[in-house]
């Protein structure tokens, strides 16, 4: 591997202009690792029909080898949380997470999953799931057109790409512990207990607040 | 359709001594409403559905509404009105195309006297919104057949509808506070500096 990172990916690209195929097993390893995410079959509300568009004939996810939505976490590599996490179903999507085998990846897909969306201020609702989460990607839109969960998917693709083969990869937040389990959060008398998980998620520092 | 008039005074003469009053309804949409005492309720309820003009045998909708306490001031003297917890039932008919015939029933308090007749018996249909007005505002149905919280988890002790309600904490942040969630952003942020060990909650 060390030798192969020696041939820069400029030299390999032109020399794949003049007919010559020279590769790492890194490259081939992550190629095929990219190119076979597979998405949990799991969606929450109106994102995940946009979801579904996204792997129907129209967009087809499956020309970039995600069309296999796995209805076990066990089999499943992606976790696109598609729509309001409401309090009472979070500790099932932590869940759902604990789950799944690393190395995998999780994408908050729409308003409502990363902050809470229009329901922001309601009492029930989760105010993003990165609270419980290592969230990889954001995709903004309420729902986003099935181009933008593409456009995701493919910016994913990129980030597992450049990832050194020998270092499993393992979630930000994820430390060095491959059996890491995620804080499940229990049901209080008034709220989810804890209400984030205070290991990955503090609140933004506020600037300007004293601005008039 | 009889007026609301009409069907009270047919209730009255049908259950004498039962409390039965017209809520007038101001707006163009002239929706009265009848407001039935607890004691008669479910059996004026039956007479509804099985009444030969008005057979209402659909119940379309079940609500709440929190009347909190308030201070009236009538006649220069200033008086407390207690306040109730109230039920709406939109009642229609399907075979005879009529409705809607609007029923309320209040509690006695909103502490400890909440409990209403229900009239899942009467309506199936009310079963599961009964049950949420049970989980919303508190509203025990007495003769509901499974009187559970239907869409907060159990474990949960407020009722988030009510007036007086107080959500949880959790507006940590917002992007761009202003007006009252800037008060409370600023607000956090003192809290947080005051004990930065806590910070990030349990």
């Amino acid at each position: 591997m060390s030798d192969a990172s020696q041939v820069t990916q400029s030299d390999r690209d032109e020399m794949r202009r003049n007919g010559i195929l020279v590769t790492s097993i890194q490259e081939i390893y992550n190629w095929g690792r990219s190119h076979s995410v597979w998405p949990l079959q799991f969606g929450l509300a109106c994102c995940a029909i946009e979801m579904i568009a996204a792997s129907m004939a129209k967009y087809d996810i499956a020309r970039f080898g995600s069309e296999v939505f796995r209805p076990s976490p066990r089999q499943a590599d992606l976790l696109i949380v598609s729509g309001t996490v409401t309090k009472k179903m979070a500790p099932q999507v932590v869940r759902i997470w604990n789950l799944m085998p690393e190395p995998k990846f999780c994408i908050a897909m729409g308003a409502c999953a990363i902050s809470g969306g229009p329901f922001k201020q309601g009492y029930n609702v989760l105010k993003g799931i990165d609270r419980f989460l290592p969230v990889d990607l954001y995709i903004p839109g309420c729902p986003p057109r099935p181009e933008a969960l593409l456009h995701g998917l493919i910016e994913l693709q990129k980030r597992i790409g450049k990832e050194p083969m020998r270092t499993s990869r393992l979630s930000p937040a994820a430390g060095d512990s491959p059996a890491k389990t995620y804080v499940l959060p229990e049901f209080g008398e008034h709220d989810i207990v804890p209400p984030c998980n205070p290991a990955i998620w503090k609140a933004p520092e506020l600037t300007g607040l004293d601005r008039t | 359709m009889e007026t609301i008039e009409a069907i009270r005074d047919r209730i009255l003469a049908t259950f004498p001594g039962a409390e039965v009053t017209v809520v007038l309804n101001g707006s163009p949409s002239a929706q009265h409403s009848l407001r039935i005492g607890k004691a008669h309720a479910l059996a004026i309820a039956r007479w509804l559905r099985n009444d030969e003009a008005l057979s209402l045998d659909q119940c379309s909708n079940v609500t709440g509404v929190d009347w909190p306490e308030r201070e009236v001031t009538e006649n220069k003297v200033k008086r407390i009105e207690p306040g109730c917890l109230e039920v709406v039932y939109h009642l229609y008919s399907i075979s005879k195309r009529l409705g809607p015939v609007v029923i309320r029933m209040r509690t006695g308090n909103r502490t400890d006297d909440v409990t209403l007749p229900s009239l899942t018996p009467v309506w199936r249909a009310c079963e599961f919104q009964e049950r949420e007005v049970f989980d919303l505002f508190g509203v025990h149905f007495g003769g509901h057949p499974d009187l559970r919280r239907i869409l907060m988890w159990d474990e949960f002790k407020d009722h988030p509808m009510r007036r007086d309600y107080v959500a949880p904490d959790d507006f940590d942040w917002e992007p761009t506070p202003h007006d009252d969630v800037l008060a409370r952003a600023k607000e956090n942020r003192e809290k947080r500096t005051a004990a930065p060990a806590k910070e990030g909650g349990a």
